[in-house]
């Protein structure tokens, strides 16, 4: 039987201590006309080599070539070390760590993890990590909305250049907290946040402003005059950041006079596989003052009563498991391998390293873009500075554009825009990363050519 | 405790072929970017792969040790779901993929859907939400969306929660605004159907229950529950965490519930990473359909396609930017491949005779059993109120004292209404023979009670460290390295 170890005279003797005469017998408490017998529409077993060729069938169908879709989830190359190393059955198969003797490692690892997003993002506290982006971002919402003195600010500021994704989840994951969720529209030259849009909230009851660095479109933000103008507002400022970029950009704790009262947003780009959309792992740090707030696992460092050092769940009073309905949040598992991998991630490329990546990354984009824009056909929609995507339109629909380039050469050329922003015609969000060597680039303005 | 890897760190030390060799022109104005590089290890390769090593070999896991932990059902997963899910067409898929190359995957999400409406006995399944309390999340909210749809959410305000519910019950409720209505457990496990009754009316959102619970015993009253709260216009919510005990045998959709969550990294054998991720795929009936989370995974003739909210107005919305943690769904796919309809029932078969096998053996050695006369589910509590009164000794001492010969602990005081208690779930990967030497070493820890209970409360002496204080770690706040 697979995985299931018991011989015939095992469970014979089994029985023979329980007192029953069959397996069956077990289930005697089941009222029976609630009994089924067996699952139908389940296909039968498969060897191991059978299943494997299945996936490998599966897996070779959805083979593709270049990929320049950058929005909200990122190629970058990931060193063999990580994946090897969360691989390992130790951390792979572990629970989450309330055993503390018997988790140091897990335990260490994070606290490690909390360590260097609190230095890369220059905050001071980190909790062990969220699912997503979108909902580590909807959950900051809601604890911004809990720190307000101001009981009355329930309206938060979204930036319309936001990942329209994320806005849902926040939409979805704060309905019933009877919050405005006012979206900012982005200037159309710049594709950044409009401040003449923002001054009609000044002195109002706002809760939050959504700060995004870079934005959806890859756009950067002028993020000191936009927390300094939330601050002097009595609105709290939530960063939303690429922590690749983060290497290279300002970070959130370093924003405007005061720095960025939360920040929250995805760490895929740090180390995480896309694999179509997750498991990525959310990241949350915010300023000493507000831990008692965060949601979430939270690892602190202690002793032992010998008075050596070790790690431990911490400030756990928040969490569901003890304070349940008055919870800061209902989480309890959360994205912790990937936050491993993050972790290993970072210590192999350190800051420099990262740097290096995001500044490849940023380098390829403005080359990409260039070259795109000497093309006939292709129009630049904004002017203003970028990370590592940008957008670009087409005097064509977009979908005819990505079809025939996926068609034809097996490329995946961007995000189609058309769905989300209608207003910029037919636009394109095209994306690169480190993983693009100037052969690449210089292909996709080939094919691009092509097949316009 | 090993060093933190940021003190390993020597300046100007790195790994330089993990990062692009060469610096690149940044066309970046001064006041967007960082003064100060971000304070990060500087280490070798080889030092990062030595101390993530080191550190991994510091924790119990369950290819390591036996991990009986109640309602977590720790058990094998196997090596085939992390490799075949690893291959490229999978992990290096970007989620905004054309759906012309996606099929693949997209295939693999349809029929997995498929498989847990069976499961469960459900009509619509969900995949995307990232974990259990994410799935209850979706669930309370489908309830909701509900009652506003017949315009009777005002008044309908309260979830009733019994006692022994996991926390993520309550506060998943509290998260949707509800106000969360306890009542208690019989003596003998079930519901008190009594204070039930008292407790519903036409403030009545709905039930959040675990069947079996989490005292290990299967509700034996669930459709006379599931009646009274139907009539009193209520919604049963259906907890999946002990799914694995039941799996093929009796389906919530049968009992009378309306919404589920389903934990993939529980009955499908995905891991746990060390508290994540998991995966919690809803399912619904056919009154709660078009409150289902997008994106589901439809089927237009030959094409895997998504429904969106233009498919469904009344979808409660997203739960994530993509589609949730695909990963895990595919391993679980693969893990119900592999098992097949005879594996899967016989998941819940084992596990039942692991637990009631290791029940009558503990209580043969004279260990308290909670419930003992009732059969187990795939897990069940013994209680050291005894061993408290008569030696001072708690469930956590004797929790810690098994770290040292080598065992995880059991859940400890969980579920809340039983004092000093364990809550057992030993799976059905687990052989006898591993099953025989964890009730020994139990039985010996109750000798060593006896003549030495100072030595039980020191534990664990085996383990990296001693017993640690959590109180100075709340009260120190050390949540990072500072860099001093």
């Amino acid at each position: 039987m697979p995985y299931i170890p018991h011989t015939e005279s095992d469970i014979k003797e089994m029985l023979s201590t329980i007192g029953v005469g069959a397996i069956d017998d077990l289930f005697a408490e089941i009222p029976k006309d609630l009994r089924i017998n067996g699952l139908k529409n389940i296909p039968e077993g498969m060897s191991e080599f059978e299943v494997a060729r299945l996936l490998k069938e599966r897996a070779a169908q959805d083979q593709t070539g270049l990929c320049f879709i950058g929005a909200g989830a990122y190629e970058h190359y990931i060193p063999a070390v990580v994946l090897d190393l969360i691989s390992r059955g130790e951390f792979l198969t572990a629970y989450t760590p309330y055993q503390a003797e018997a988790s140091q490692g897990t335990l260490q690892v994070i606290y490690e993890y909390q360590s260097m997003m609190c230095h890369l993002m220059q905050m001071d506290v980190s909790n062990a990590s969220m699912y997503d982006g979108a909902s580590s971002l909807a959950e900051a919402i809601l604890m911004a909305v809990r720190l307000h003195k101001n009981e009355k600010a329930k309206t938060i500021l979204l930036p319309q250049a936001l990942h329209p994704g994320y806005r849902m989840v926040i939409k979805t994951i704060t309905k019933a907290h009877g919050l405005n969720l006012d979206t900012i529209p982005y200037d159309p030259k710049t594709g950044c946040t409009s401040m003449d849009a923002l001054q009609q909230y000044a002195n109002k009851d706002v809760a939050a402003l959504v700060i995004a660095q870079p934005n959806f479109f890859g756009s950067l933000e002028d993020v000191d005059v936009l927390t300094n103008w939330a601050h002097q507002n009595s609105i709290f400022v939530i960063g939303n950041v690429n922590p690749i970029a983060t290497a290279l950009l300002k970070a959130p704790g370093k924003w405007g006079e005061k720095g960025a009262d939360i920040v929250a947003g995805d760490g895929q780009p740090l180390g995480a596989p896309l694999a179509y959309g997750g498991p990525y792992f959310g990241y949350m740090c915010t300023k000493k003052e507000n831990a008692r707030q965060l949601p979430g696992r939270i690892v602190g460092r202690t002793v032992d009563k010998d008075g050596k050092p070790g790690f431990v769940l911490t400030l756990q009073a928040r969490e569901q498991h003890i304070r349940r309905a008055k919870a800061t949040s209902n989480i309890c598992s959360n994205q912790a391998l990937m936050a491993t991998g993050a972790t290993i991630y970072m210590s192999l490329l350190g800051a420099e390293g990262m740097r290096r990546v995001a500044a490849t990354s940023h380098a390829n984009a403005i080359s990409l873009r260039e070259n795109l824009l000497k093309i006939k056909g292709v129009k630049a929609v904004f002017d203003g500075q970028l990370f590592h995507e940008f957008v670009i339109s087409f005097e064509r629909p977009v979908e005819e554009i990505l079809s025939a380039l996926s068609k034809k050469y097996g490329t995946q050329g961007g995000f189609d825009l058309t769905d989300e922003y209608p207003e910029l015609g037919n636009s394109l969000l095209v994306c690169t990363t480190e993983t693009k060597s100037a052969e690449d680039l210089e292909t996709y303005a080939k094919q691009l050519e092509d097949v316009l | 405790m090993t060093k933190l890897i940021f003190e390993k760190s020597c300046k100007n030390r790195r790994a330089p072929s993990l990062a692009p060799l060469k610096d690149r022109k940044i066309s970046i104005a001064a006041k967007f970017l960082r003064e100060v590089p971000p304070l990060l290890p500087e280490v070798s390769e080889l030092e990062v792969v030595r101390h993530y090593t080191k550190l991994s070999q510091k924790n119990f896991s369950v290819d390591t040790n036996f991990y009986p932990l109640g309602s977590c059902t720790m058990k094998y997963n196997p090596h085939i779901l992390q490799n075949l899910a690893s291959l490229s067409g999978f992990a290096t898929h970007h989620p905004y993929s054309l759906g012309d190359v996606s099929q693949g995957i997209r295939k693999c999400m349809f029929e997995l859907q498929e498989y847990l409406k069976e499961i469960t006995g459900f009509q619509g399944v969900s995949l995307t939400p990232s974990a259990g309390a994410n799935g209850e999340f979706a669930g309370v909210a489908m309830i909701y969306a509900y009652h506003e749809s017949r315009g009777d959410n005002k008044t309908r305000t309260e979830m009733i929660i019994p006692d022994a519910a996991h926390g993520t019950n309550p506060a998943s409720a509290a998260m949707y605004g509800y106000s969360v209505r306890e009542i208690p457990t019989l003596a003998d496990g079930d519901v008190d159907i009594e204070a039930l009754k008292k407790a519903v009316g036409p403030q009545t959102a709905g039930i959040m229950l675990t069947n079996p619970s989490t005292l290990g015993v299967f509700e034996r009253k669930i459709k006379e529950i599931a009646k009274i709260v139907h009539d009193a216009g209520g919604l049963l919510y259906y907890d999946g965490a002990n799914l694995n005990a039941i799996m093929g045998k009796v389906r919530p959709g049968d009992m009378g519930f309306d919404v589920m969550h389903l934990n993939l990294h529980k009955s499908f054998g995905t891991p746990h990473g060390g508290g994540g991720p998991g995966s919690g795929p809803v399912a619904v009936n056919k009154t709660l359909l078009p409150f289902l989370p997008f994106p589901l995974v439809d089927k237009k003739g030959d094409n895997y396609v998504w429904r969106t909210r233009l498919n469904e107005p009344q979808t409660i919305g997203r739960l994530s930017a993509f589609f949730g943690n695909v990963g895990i769904m595919l391993r679980a796919y693969i893990y119900i491949r592999l098992l097949g309809a005879a594996g899967l029932v016989r998941v819940g078969e084992y596990s039942t005779l692991n637990a009631n096998y290791l029940l009558r053996v503990l209580q043969k050695r004279g260990f308290t059993v909670a419930y003992p006369d009732r059969l187990a589910s795939h897990e069940f509590i013994i209680t050291f109120k005894r061993e408290n009164k008569e030696f001072g000794v708690t469930a956590k001492d004797i929790g810690k004292r098994l770290l040292d010969y080598g065992f995880h602990a059991p859940t400890t005081y969980f579920p809340l209404l039983v004092p000093e208690c364990f809550l057992i779930e030993p799976t059905e990967t687990e052989s006898k023979q591993e099953i025989d030497a964890f009730a020994e070493v139990l039985t010996k820890i109750l000798e060593e009670i006896k003549i030495d209970a100072e030595l039980v409360k020191g534990a664990p002496t085996t383990m990296p460290v001693k017993r640690l204080d959590d109180v100075k770690a709340a009260k120190d706040m050390d949540f990072r390295w500072c860099g001093c």
